[in-house]
């Protein structure tokens, strides 16, 4: 098993890889939870009839598989619209809107899971409705939407594997390009899935760091 | 004064309250009693602008709760409303529960809002809760939290909507207590209530509501010592 043609240099090129792979997770679910709260609100706030279609387009990045919308977009972007973006622009354009569609739904649920009473109770203290939202809405959503939202972006940080459709060498194609080279699959494979996991522990541990921390209320 | 002028509310095609006239001066306790469903805790909703009405008008102090260009964020800030379920903002310990609505809506700064807060919690007894979650307390207590948060926005009127109806029997009396003591101190109440010898005891004047209607409104030796009203006269024989 020791004997390996894998070098220190190769390794760097995974490390690099990973570092591509915490980029576009971190813009991707980063802008995707900003635009999902704003698309959450809105379709709780406007009602099923005005929100029709938003929930369309939300649908349509929650049904198609994320490898489609990445060739599609890059085709769409970069052929008929005729604009230059690189491939990692696209990919991070992609996920963000892929995390957006899933993070609306988990902010709607936590928003709705927050007791009509309790904002009552705000509301008739003089709170206006962005007071309530802020102080009062926002933290308990919170607390209810936290264990599917690391559970997306988890999703996201993995299936960001797919962004290699539009030339962009993060972990997983790093592998896939030293294992051409090597020739030597499973061990490379189990590195690169110790690499996943690197990424993935601290922020699963956090979940269950601010879970507990929320369970004195 | 709170003025009420044949106010109308309807859900859907059901009309809870079926022109109801009824003014309340400063410095009056008013309570309210009545069947489910008579509309008495749906007026409360309607004075306080949490609810739309459908006719009529509500003016307190001079401004008209409904009309569109009442800012009702501000007008609430005088009326205080205490609910049946106890409301408490589960995620904030007691003292910032109270302290929220006078930092966020007066502007008041943190020192200033818990100088307040302390005070009207000690005022109901819980002054040694301040850093205690409301969830750790007591039905009674996390009401007596709720009816010091909305002293805390020193409103000129408190509005109660059958604040003791969810609470243990054993709990009942300090909160009916508390509400005793705001009594005398001036405070202009409405309490909905199915505690009959508090109404008794600290009311100016009682209400008898009965299907959307107020059937009969007098002083308590009065409406309890002799109900003219027929529907009155069963419902105290029923609930005595």
């Amino acid at each position: 098993m020791f004997d390996t043609a894998l070098t220190a240099a190769d390794l760097l090129f995974l490390a690099k890889g990973a570092g591509v792979t915490i980029l576009v997770t971190l813009i991707s679910v980063a802008l995707g939870t900003l635009l999902g709260i704003v698309f959450g609100v809105i379709r709780y706030q406007v009602g099923p009839w005005w929100a029709a279609p938003l929930t369309f387009v939300l649908d349509v990045f929650r049904s198609v598989p994320l490898l489609i919308q990445l060739v599609l977009a890059n085709a769409f972007l970069g052929v008929v619209l005729k604009l230059r973006m690189s491939g990692f622009t696209v990919a991070c354009g992609v996920l963000t809107m892929y995390t957006a569609a899933y993070c609306a739904e988990i902010v709607r649920g936590g928003i709705e899971a927050v007791p009509m009473n309790t904002r009552r109770a705000a509301r008739s203290l003089g709170m206006t409705w962005r007071q309530d939202m802020t102080s009062i809405v926002m933290p308990l959503a919170t607390r209810v939407a936290l264990p599917s939202w690391i559970g997306l972006a988890l999703g996201v940080m993995k299936d960001s594997a797919l962004v290699y459709v539009v030339q962009v060498t993060e972990l997983l194609k790093s592998t896939q390009i030293l294992i051409t080279r090597l020739q030597e699959p499973l061990f490379l494979l189990m590195i690169c899935g110790a690499f996943y996991f690197l990424i993935s522990f601290p922020l699963a541990r956090l979940g269950g760091y601010l879970e507990r921390r929320w369970t004195n209320d | 004064m709170i003025e009420i002028e044949n106010v109308r509310k309807s859900f859907g095609s059901l009309e809870v309250l079926k022109g109801i006239d009824l003014t309340v001066d400063k410095g009056e306790v008013l309570t309210v009693i009545g069947g489910s469903g008579s509309g008495k805790s749906t007026l409360l909703t309607c004075i306080n602008g949490l609810e739309p009405i459908n006719g009529g008008r509500i003016v307190v102090d001079g401004i008209e709760v409904h009309a569109k260009s009442t800012n009702l964020n501000k007008l609430r800030q005088k009326i205080g409303i205490v609910f049946q379920q106890f409301n408490a903002f589960p995620h904030l310990t007691v003292l910032e529960n109270v302290t929220l609505a006078p930092r966020k809506v007066l502007g008041m700064s943190k020192a200033q809002a818990e100088e307040i807060a302390v005070r009207q919690l000690s005022h109901v007894g819980l002054g040694d809760k301040l850093g205690v979650y409301p969830t750790r307390m007591s039905g009674g207590q996390q009401q007596r939290m709720a009816i010091a948060r909305a002293l805390a926005m020193s409103p000129s009127y408190m509005l109660f909507d059958e604040v003791t109806s969810a609470l243990d029997p054993m709990l009942v009396g300090e909160v009916l207590d508390t509400l005793r003591m705001l009594a005398s101190e001036g405070m202009t109440m409405i309490c909905v209530t199915h505690e009959m010898k508090f109404a008794r005891e600290v009311s100016d004047r009682v209400a008898f509501f009965h299907k959307g209607v107020m059937a009969e409104i007098a002083p308590p030796a009065e409406l309890f010592g002799a109900p003219k009203d027929p529907e009155l006269q069963k419902f105290l024989a029923a609930t005595h």
